[in-house]
């Protein structure tokens, strides 16, 4: 099994990589569209500003890459997002793969959210095995609005996306990586996505 | 609903645990990757590891054991201690650390703040304050708090936030060490004052202060060690006390 993380120079991909490892697997880092495209399963990672990140993406042709994948794609925090029609943080269109757009958290809230929340209507065998309002680790000031692809909810001030799915393509909020058990439950099941 | 957040903190030394520890299952107490798994376990939030070393090799050291830490440990964790530079915290994401924390270069060299945020995202970036009350005012102090500052804490802590800091990690030194109970009446203006996470550290000795410091002094997370290290108090029995007064964790 060949699992890709997508290394665009945006944030800790490590975790994700040795959270992959802590289940048995290897995961690669690579920017090669080639090398992405032959994967069995993709994980698009992200931490960090979206406009710049868009543009990392265009510099290296990944944003016309991502959307044409065929096999298993799992877009985690800023990668989801990205993943989007639209991001309101640096003005910015996404790769339009999910129809939701992404907009800041009230200024009434604490931003960005940084902890633990729970996640809930959970709609996908992403989340086989486990329990409705199960914590997860977020960090993060932008969200997905509530769509007809949500698969995963959150309450912050607002009830916001916090997985999403259409087709081949995933994508969550949270950490998984850093989602203690649950995380990895929930990474595990990706990858045995086909 | 977002939980609060209980986070161990372990300080390091050459890449290993300094404070005394009492953990009867551990194989090797000085081991800071054993202990990180253990609180992983046990339910700990975060952790923080702050390393207190100053030698040539410490980078090096410190680098190695984030990269041990991230292998083993499925929590966030954050990494301080004499980090001065782009280059310190590019080495440390790059190794693993979720975020790192920065306290007196933040003071002495203030836009490092601005360009960790700008290149790295605020998400990450934590500014540590140790700040001490002296005739009523609170001020800003440097190096573990030996060290005065004509800063005022509050007014420091605004400027942090709006220089792109994810969240403050407030000690107080008239606190930490007492195990007397956290600095509420500070926390509570800074948590109202600032629209990022604030960290509540120095005080802690038993459960009724982290019930405390999160709803009289309404901190998002509550940091401690020696009452953790030594079982004084066990994060399970702490959590279940803390929802039983109405405050929301994860258990």
């Amino acid at each position: 099994m060949k699992i890709v993380i997508i290394d665009y120079g945006a944030g800790n991909i490590q975790s994700i990589k040795f959270a992959i490892k802590r289940l048995g697997y290897e995961a690669i880092l690579s920017s090669d569209a080639e090398e992405i495209k032959a994967a069995d399963q993709v994980i698009f990672p992200g931490v960090g500003e979206a406009s710049s990140a868009m543009k990392m993406l265009k510099s290296t042709g990944l944003d016309k890459v991502i959307p044409t994948l065929k096999q298993p794609v799992l877009g985690i925090c800023l990668g989801m997002q990205l993943m989007c029609t639209y991001c309101e943080e640096g003005n910015t269109d996404g790769l339009g793969i999910f129809h939701a757009s992404v907009v800041k958290f009230d200024n009434k809230l604490k931003v960005p959210q940084i902890g633990w929340n729970r996640i809930y209507d959970l709609k996908s065998e992403l989340f086989t095995g486990i329990s409705e309002r199960e914590f997860v680790y977020l960090v993060h000031s932008f969200y997905v609005k509530e769509c007809e692809e949500t698969i995963a909810s959150t309450e912050y001030g607002v009830e916001y996306t916090s997985a999403i799915q259409k087709d081949n393509f995933y994508g969550v909020q949270f950490h998984p990586e850093k989602s203690s058990d649950a995380g990895e439950k929930i990474l595990e099941n990706f990858l045995k996505f086909t | 609903m977002l939980t609060k957040r209980i986070i161990p903190c372990l300080d390091i030394k050459d890449g290993r645990t300094v404070k005394g520890v009492n953990f009867i299952d551990l194989r090797d107490a000085g081991d800071p990757v054993e202990l990180a798994e253990i609180y992983a376990k046990s339910g700990a939030d975060e952790l923080v590891f702050l390393d207190i070393s100053a030698t040539e090799e410490k980078r090096k050291t410190l680098a190695n054991l984030v990269r041990r830490v991230a292998e083993k440990v499925n929590i966030p964790f954050t990494v301080g201690g004499g980090i001065s530079s782009v280059e310190d915290v590019d080495i440390l994401l790059k190794s693993g650390a979720d975020k790192v924390s920065i306290n007196s270069s933040a003071v002495k060299n203030p836009d490092l703040i601005n360009e960790l945020a700008a290149k790295f995202g605020s998400q990450c970036i934590t500014v540590a304050i140790d700040a001490k009350q002296i005739n009523g005012e609170w001020m800003v102090h440097l190096v573990g708090g030996k060290i005065p500052t004509d800063l005022n804490l509050f007014q420091w802590a605004k400027e942090v936030e709006e220089r792109g800091a994810g969240e403050i990690l407030f000690t107080s030194m008239n606190n930490d060490g007492t195990k007397a109970g956290f600095a509420n009446e500070a926390l509570a203006v800074l948590s109202s004052e600032l629209n990022i996470p604030i960290i509540a550290s120095g005080g802690a000795g038993n459960m009724q202060h982290f019930c405390d410091t999160f709803i009289e002094g309404k901190a998002d997370a509550a940091l401690a060690a020696s009452v953790f290290h030594f079982k004084e108090i066990e994060i399970k029995d702490l959590k279940e006390e803390l929802r039983r007064n109405g405050v929301e964790v994860r258990l």
